[in-house]
């Protein structure tokens, strides 16, 4: 069984239409992987992967946005 | 005070040491289950939630055969330790649990911290797809205690002693919004069932995705008012949220009487004529 190890590990946390979002990346071999999550309750929104953590970030962080600016707030 | 049954949790250290042990086999589970695909602990073998851990035709959890055959095909045999993990802090893999519970499989366990603290050590993943001799399973018959239907939480609702806990967002609790943010609403109303405490999820659980201690945990539970000399029912939308609660009430904590309502919002936030709260 082949193995490959996780690196070039990325956290951080940014806003993206209006909510708070945790951005996640890492290198697998040659190929980056970002996942973007809602931090509150901590789902994974969505993910993307590709040559550069900037291709990767892009692609889930394009996919998170749309996804997110799809959810309507209600006044209570 | 430690845990009430620190059996049930494993750290990422005893999972590595374990790779090979032919009397453990590892499962991941996640919430999105493309994960598995880029790249998995080694030898772990992957469940998909959407279609393996639940009945694809009726809304229910996975019928007794499909549980039996999905074990069996997966190298599981009745005396086989299974160590579950997953993304989102073991959402699905809390599940998995507890529907591995309720059909009496006698050694689940969960590895703290679930995929991202697995990941954040730089341990290794692979990405080929382990290859385990299948084994017989029996069919398991359920064991529905530590499940709620409907009518038991109207009953709760109505009065008596059970604590009702929401482990949903406050956001959510609240009604200001249908469904965690970024996921597709699947209800018609917004709030929560009356006479829940809201105690989210995410308060159980250390930044790293580790449980929270014991003590820290009662005094989250109890300080709420959900104490062990009562019967608890966890809700949140689907099910897999309050399962996680569900085990930290029941496993880390030791309360006698939990269930999980799997109906949750989704089925409650349905209900025509039902009660709200906000």
């Amino acid at each position: 069984m082949s193995t490959l190890t996780p690196e070039d590990l990325a956290d951080r946390t940014m806003d993206l239409a209006g909510w708070r979002v945790r951005v996640r990346s890492y290198r697998l071999g040659d190929t980056y992987f970002c996942t973007v999550d809602n931090i509150d309750p901590g789902a994974r929104i969505a993910r993307g992967m590709g040559p550069t953590r900037e291709d990767a970030e892009d692609l889930a962080v394009g996919r998170a946005l749309n996804r997110l600016a799809a959810t309507r707030r209600r006044v209570v | 005070m430690g845990y009430a049954s620190p059996g049930v949790l494993v750290d990422t250290d005893w999972v590595a040491s374990h790779l090979d042990d032919p009397n453990v086999r590892i499962v991941e589970v996640d919430v999105d289950t493309s994960s598995y695909d880029q790249g998995h602990i080694p030898g772990a073998v992957g469940w998909n939630w959407t279609t393996q851990l639940c009945d694809t035709v009726v809304r229910d959890v996975t019928p007794p055969a499909e549980l039996a055959a999905l074990l069996g095909g997966s190298g599981i045999a009745p005396d086989t330790t299974i160590v579950l993990y997953g993304d989102n802090n073991n959402w699905f893999a809390a599940w998995a649990f507890w529907q591995l519970e309720m059909y009496g499989h006698d050694d689940v366990r969960i590895m703290d911290g679930g995929r991202a603290k697995w990941v954040a050590e730089g341990r290794p993943l692979a990405t080929d797809t382990p290859s385990h001799e299948a084994a017989s399973y029996p069919v398991p018959e359920p064991d529905l205690t530590v499940r709620s239907f409907l009518p038991e939480v109207q009953k709760a609702v109505d009065g008596g002693r059970t604590g009702l806990v929401d482990v949903r967002s406050p956001a959510e609790f609240t009604g200001e919004i249908l469904a965690p943010p970024g996921l597709p609403e699947t209800c018609q109303r917004g709030g929560h069932i009356p006479g829940a405490a809201n105690i989210p999820w995410g308060k159980a659980v250390n930044e790293d995705g580790t449980f929270r201690s014991a003590d820290e945990l009662r005094a989250l539970y109890e300080g709420a008012g959900i104490t062990p000399d009562r019967p608890v029912i966890t809700y949140c939308r689907i099910g897999e949220r309050s399962s996680h609660s569900w085990f930290v009430l029941k496993h880390l904590l030791g309360y006698e009487d939990v269930r999980n309502y799997d109906g949750s919002w989704t089925e409650w936030g349905n209900l025509v004529g039902a009660a709200v709260e906000r």
